[in-house]
């Protein structure tokens, strides 16, 4: 919309004449005929990513174990609430459903956060930027046959740290950001790709992911709590706990939450000392900042301080999602024949506008141009003149 | 065809030169700063003391947006409380900035760049990787150069 107001040309829109103009010309006869949808963005993003809601969700194309991590929270849950639920608000408190209740809604909304969240993907770099980058990579003065090493070294707080150069998105990667195989983007502030949540865990979801695992530890040790409360209330009551095992399906999400408490509580607690040192799963594992190699390297983004760590962490700004999924792409066809119409009362200053608003509409767009205007048949006799 | 030759140059030319990147300056860590080097392609065009003003601006208006603040804070803790489902209905702090600084960079365009024949495209749509200047005047020498070749050929085929 800005730019419509200026005569703004891309010169990588501009065709060289083709020899075989005629094929070209029938076939784009056809498509100007069909109504032209807008297309999304997301329909041609390069990602291994699918989308859901017109572009609203985003989720890797592989969804891991995010449906059985799903279902194991609701069954534990559904089983918890209906079997246990019952005894307890009768023996000892109706709080015990409410807390549950508010723990489960936390959990399952932070959850689904997590996996439908853009995590922080960087869109690849457009042919001219890659262009300008090879450019200042060849004019580092490297003539030799092997391709050059793609790194860049900058200076983050006293501390050297290497750039690497992504292929597949044709930039140099900005600090912290790493390039995801399973997804096929770069993603800022990488901590790593999360089957359970079918996503990468990146700058943009950290928080949510963070908030369900200590919710979901919260929940999964509350259950734990109440159903050995609701057994042993029962064994004591009852014919002993054997019996009383037996006697009540509330037995079910003790074993589920028996085996999986102490792993979640155990990524939680690593997943604290992370935020508290403002680090990355990716970084603690490669030991980027932990000195193994001898030097004398620090956490450069660190600011040192517990609290403020993880308040820039877990309460800095929500940054805004970078690849922008439900703008619609702009180099459509029928897009560029209106803007070349804009163009041509702006040239009025020329004498010869109509041969100048023709050429220049000609060369601007691509074929789909030719059939709509007059000048047809000059552009065939053109390029048939050059070649 | 020698036209057609030079033609091409001219239009491969326009397509290295039209569009001049500053890259993102990462010595104060992952905040979004940009480089304020002047750089040589623009020597002609507009002075350093403009492009730097410029720049400064953005980088000033990007680190308000990222700033840790009490605002941030208030409004990161009042989000967790509601399992970040204000994210949903309210706009956000950088978000707002955002829209201030999509309008900073139309009015420099309108004022400063576009007489001079510059287009200072807005980071947020290149990802944030880059500012971009692209040339808008080379099109009225391309127009020339086009309607010269259009009229050799017709006259050349009558």
């Amino acid at each position: 919309m800005k730019n419509c107001e200026y005569q703004q040309i891309d010169p990588q829109a501009l065709p060289t004449p083709t020899p075989t103009p005629q094929p070209h010309h029938g076939n784009d006869t056809e498509k100007k005929k069909e109504p032209r949808r807008p297309r999304r963005k997301w329909e041609v993003f390069p990602g291994k990513n699918r989308f859901y809601c017109d572009g609203r969700i985003i989720v890797a194309r592989q969804s891991g174990v995010l449906p059985l991590t799903l279902g194991l929270i609701l069954v534990t849950s559904g089983l918890f609430f209906i079997f246990d639920c019952p005894f307890l608000v009768k023996h000892l408190t109706s709080c015990i459903p409410v807390i549950g209740g508010v723990l489960f809604v936390f959990v399952l909304i932070t959850l689904l956060q997590t996996s439908f969240t853009d995590p922080g993907i960087l869109p690849r770099a457009t042919p001219d930027e890659a262009a300008d980058i090879e450019k200042q990579i060849d004019n580092t003065g490297n003539t030799s046959y092997r391709p050059p090493p793609r790194t860049k070294e900058v200076l983050i707080n006293q501390q050297v740290v290497k750039l690497k150069y992504c292929f597949t998105c044709k930039m140099f990667r900005p600090p912290r950001t790493s390039h995801c195989s399973l997804c096929d983007n770069c993603v800022e502030r990488f901590d790593h790709h999360c089957p359970w949540v079918g996503n990468c865990v990146g700058k943009r979801n950290y928080r949510f992911f963070y908030t369900f695992i200590v919710s979901l530890s919260f929940l999964t040790a509350f259950i734990f709590g109440c159903v050995t409360t609701h057994l042993a209330l029962r064994a004591q009551g009852g014919k002993g706990l054997v019996f009383a095992l037996q006697e009540s399906p509330g037995r079910y999400p003790l074993v589920i939450c028996f085996f999986s408490v102490w792993s979640i509580l155990g990524l939680s607690g690593f997943h604290t000392y992370l935020v508290a040192s403002n680090l990355t799963t990716n970084e603690d594992i490669k030991g980027s900042w932990s000195g193994k190699s001898g030097e004398d390297v620090t956490n450069p983004y660190s600011h040192k301080n517990i609290f403020i760590n993880c308040c820039s962490v877990l309460c800095a700004p929500m940054p805004p999602s970078l690849i922008d999924r439900r703008g619609f792409l702009p180099a459509d066809e029928s897009a560029q024949t209106g803007s070349a119409d804009i163009e041509l009362p702006t040239l009025a200053a020329k004498s010869e506008i109509n041969v100048v608003g023709a050429a220049f509409a000609l060369q601007k767009s691509p074929s789909p141009v030719e059939t709509s205007l007059p000048a047809v048949a000059p552009t065939q006799h053109l390029s048939a003149a050059c070649c | 065809m020698a036209e057609t030759h030079s033609l091409q140059d001219m239009r491969q030319q326009a397509a290295i030169t039209a569009k001049v990147f500053i890259q993102r300056d990462y010595s104060s860590g992952t905040m979004c700063q940009f480089q304020t080097k002047f750089p040589s392609e623009l020597e002609n065009r507009i002075d350093k003391q403009q492009f730097e003003e410029t720049v400064r601006a953005l980088n000033n208006m990007y680190a308000e947006a990222e700033k840790l603040g009490s605002q941030s804070y208030i409004e990161g803790c009042l989000a967790c409380l509601t399992a970040y489902t204000v994210f949903l209905c309210m706009e956000t702090h950088y978000e707002k900035v955002l829209k201030k600084i999509a309008k900073y960079i139309q009015e420099q365009n309108d004022k400063i760049y576009a007489p001079r024949g510059l287009l200072l495209t807005d980071p947020i749509e290149r990802g944030l990787r880059v500012v971009s200047y692209n040339f808008v005047s080379i099109q009225t020498e391309q127009i020339e150069h086009f309607s010269v070749l259009f009229f050799l050929i017709r006259a050349h085929s009558r």
